[in-house]
């Protein structure tokens, strides 16, 4: 049984070349719908990647209670002063507790490209100390950093590549005040695409008393986070939610990328059941196109389920083809492709769409499942031709 | 036989690849429909809406604030008759369901948009009741909220006086949209800004947005440019649109919806122009010898050439009236489901694109292979050569 699989398959895929005008049929609308497939998805996972980067393992940050963005959040300075000087935190050398009260305010750049319109961006406003030392993932790789007390910017890459205005030297104007942008930092998280600007010359120049977030790091002591958390929670004079950061940054996007899901679900679904019936056509074509071959074989001897595998074996493998095509189709076009979208901070998020190697598996896996099912009824009736008059065919 | 009798049995000739093919021409006009809705979804707010308002916003963007002292003065600038604010709530219902809800006087609305219908004795209720709001239809059909319910609604940014950040609205009345467009749009909810600026913790007498009527016959770009020159070098500079252009730029934030359903679209189509195009040419290349006979009965070139092309039309016609019927069905039905957040409709505008699309995909598919049974040689033909 093993060699007549065997045997027939061969003959089969040898003889694809043969009939590649219609063979091509299941390669291109699985290429299509796979293609389509790790587009869509690639773009979730390169916003669920920036945003996951983001976290430090360790570092936590507080927010306003109830507040599910930083834009919502307020804090005033005597509440970060408590936050600051609350147990579980660690200490850099020099003795000061790691945590950096920030702000964040919201300017309009303009994309590139564009004369009009212009999109939101996150200008944060950092402790010059505590901001760097805090997030170790950041370097900056053109120009320097923001002298405290000047009224200096540095710019995440990817804002920098995607928005206009904003390159090294350049001076940005925003809200009445001037600032010039003295260097470019890269993180490859979600701060690339942010400002950043010393805090106390961003709270007095936007007339800001208070703050939007403490981000800080716990102690590496275990349960130093409890004891951080449950410390704030009981002070009666905060009203503030701990979330570790990188759960923050992972909830940031979520609309957008189980928005995109859905859309992927449903055109893959529809592309998909396009493709079946295509398969199942080019098939049927495949086998009606060689009925006294195959009936040839059956009286020599080889057992109806033989012909089956070898019609599956076809069908999946034309499938493969197509779906190794449409990932190198979706690899090529979309893979480091650098597009922006809303977060919830109503912020520009710049992200890179990513192909993962479980994006690529999932989607061959969707070809090889439309070759099965387009492969599967042709290839029973191939099994059950009726020898006899199927030899008389023409 | 009538000739399109002729055309339509050969259609079906072979059954299963008859049936094949109509059901992948099918599933991509299905898919065609609903994504063609899905494009107007996000240019929606832009074609319907005249040039008749300008919209304010803050220079820096319109999250940050401006104050409510601005109103008198751009009230005073030539050609604006009428000027509204609102204030973006937060709001969020029960648990996790975010809700599109603005802040805003009621007698300003009602002057400022006559495209939101509702009855006077419903208006003057949302202007006397404090706590009042009003909500659009397709708000209210998907809630179930009826005219005199209390309504506890979150907010995500606004705490109240004493902290917490539960509110709780009278609701006062259920507004329309003036035609289908407008009426789509019913997924909004106002409540009264009086209330709502006096009740939350902090920032007393701050705006989002205003918007102003023009009056008839004054131009935009001049109405919106002497807004903003009027507030140029103040500590509250603005930045005015026409109201199109501000709903532009806020899908425009999103990301470029358009651009990924072309490509989808294009994706979709080179697939199903090849897997038409391939029956098409199978059939052709079966019936050479039929086709002869045809030639050799008398039947000129040009009528074989047309019989091919009718028969790849009907493909893709059949096919597309199908599916978009079914993207019809389906958008209704995800419209009546989801309710305003995602009103699907698969419109008049979407059916003129999709015979558009038929037209093309017909004559792509059909003209390779109506070409060859045009030249086909009578006696080349018969004789199998």
């Amino acid at each position: 049984m093993w060699k007549q699989c065997l045997a027939i398959t061969r003959l089969n895929l040898y003889s694809i070349p043969r009939r590649w005008s219609s063979a091509i049929v299941i390669v291109v609308g699985l290429a299509g719908v796979v293609a389509v497939f790790c587009a869509l998805l690639a773009m979730t996972e390169g916003v669920r990647t920036t945003l996951r980067a983001t976290g430090q393992p360790g570092n936590v940050i507080v927010l306003r209670a109830g507040s599910s963005a930083e834009l919502n959040s307020g804090l005033s300075r005597e509440a970060v002063t408590l936050i600051r000087e609350a147990p579980g935190l660690a200490r850099d050398a020099a003795g000061h507790p790691l945590a950096s009260g920030e702000i964040i305010v919201v300017t309009e750049l303009l994309k590139r490209g564009e004369t009009s319109g212009g999109a939101n961006v996150s200008l944060r406003g950092v402790d010059p100390r505590a901001g760097f030392a805090l997030r170790p993932q950041l370097r900056i790789i053109a120009g320097r950093r923001f002298t405290p007390g000047l009224r200096e910017l540095i710019v995440g890459s990817g804002l920098k590549r995607e928005f206009q205005g904003a390159a090294l030297g350049q001076t940005l104007r925003t809200r009445g005040s001037v600032w010039t942008i003295v260097g470019v930092f890269e993180s490859g998280d979600a701060h690339d695409s942010e400002l950043w600007a010393d805090i106390d010359v961003a709270q007095s120049t936007f007339g800001r008393t208070g703050f939007s977030s403490v981000l800080a790091a716990t102690d590496t002591a275990p349960g130093s986070l409890h004891v951080f958390e449950d410390h704030l929670t009981s002070d009666p004079r905060l009203n503030v939610d701990v979330q570790s950061e990188s759960d923050y940054f992972d909830s940031q996007t979520r609309t957008f990328r189980a928005t995109i899901g859905v859309v992927a679900g449903v055109v893959t679904f529809i592309m998909g059941l396009g493709a079946v019936f295509a398969a199942l056509n080019t098939m049927y074509a495949a086998v009606a196109a060689r009925v006294r071959e195959i009936a040839t074989l059956r009286a020599i001897g080889f057992a109806g389920g033989a012909v089956l595998v070898s019609v599956m074996a076809e069908s999946l493998a034309l499938a493969l083809v197509g779906g190794v095509i449409g990932v190198l189709i979706a690899y090529l076009l979309f893979n480091g492709l650098t597009v922006s979208t809303l977060s919830d901070n109503f912020t520009q998020l710049v992200f890179s769409f990513r192909m993962t190697p479980r994006l690529v598996a999932r989607g061959l896996l969707i070809a090889l499942a439309v070759g099965m099912i387009g492969g599967f009824l042709p290839a029973l009736r191939a099994a059950r031709l009726p020898i006899t008059t199927a030899l008389r065919a023409s | 036989m009538t000739r399109f009798g002729f055309v339509m049995a050969n259609l079906f000739r072979r059954k299963t690849r008859g049936t094949l093919t109509l059901l992948s021409v099918v599933s991509a006009f299905l898919l065609f429909g609903l994504l063609q809705a899905v494009h107007v979804l996000f240019n929606a707010g832009v074609d319907f809406v005249g040039a008749t308002r300008v919209v304010t916003q803050a220079r820096v963007s319109f999250t940050s604030a401006l104050p409510l002292r601005l109103l008198s003065e751009i009230t005073a600038i030539p050609g604006v008759s009428e000027v509204m604010h609102e204030t973006w709530f937060g709001g969020v219902w029960q648990t996790n369901t975010p809700l599109t809800t603005f802040a805003t006087v009621p007698e300003q609305l009602h002057a400022v948009y006559p495209e939101w219908v509702m009855p006077e004795a419903e208006w003057r209720a949302f202007a006397a009741t404090r706590t009042g709001m009003i909500v659009g239809r397709q708000v209210a059909d998907q809630f179930g909220w009826k005219v005199g319910q209390k309504i506890p609604l979150a907010s995500n940014i606004y705490p109240r006086k004493d902290g917490s950040k539960a509110w709780a609205f009278d609701l006062v009345g259920i507004f329309d949209g003036k035609d289908e467009n407008w009426q789509r749009q019913t997924t909004q909810e106002f409540i009264n800004y009086a209330y709502f600026d006096e009740e939350n913790q902090f920032g007393r007498g701050n705006v989002n947005i205003y918007v102003e009527k023009l009056k008839q016959g004054a131009d935009p770009a001049a109405v919106a440019h002497a807004i903003d020159a009027r507030f140029e070098n103040s500590t509250d500079e603005t930045k005015t649109q026409t109201e199109r252009e501000f709903n532009v730029g806020f899908v425009k934030q999103i990301g470029d919806i358009g651009l990924i359903v072309r490509w989808i679209l294009s994706a979709v189509f080179f697939t199903l122009l090849l897997v038409v195009g391939n029956t098409m040419a199978q059939s052709v290349r079966e019936r050479i010898p039929e086709l002869a006979v045809l030639k050799t009965l008398g039947f000129t070139d040009a009528s074989v050439l047309g019989f091919v092309i009718a028969e790849a039309a009907a493909f893709c016609i059949l096919g597309g009236l199908i599916g978009l019927a079914l993207a019809t069905g389906v958008g209704a039905l995800v419209e009546r489901k989801l309710g305003g957040f995602l009103p699907l409709a698969v419109d008049a505008g979407v059916w003129a694109t999709g015979f558009a699309a038929m037209v093309a995909m017909s004559l792509a598919v059909g003209l390779l292979p109506a070409l060859r049974a045009k030249r086909l040689n009578i006696v080349d033909a018969l004789a199998g050569r």
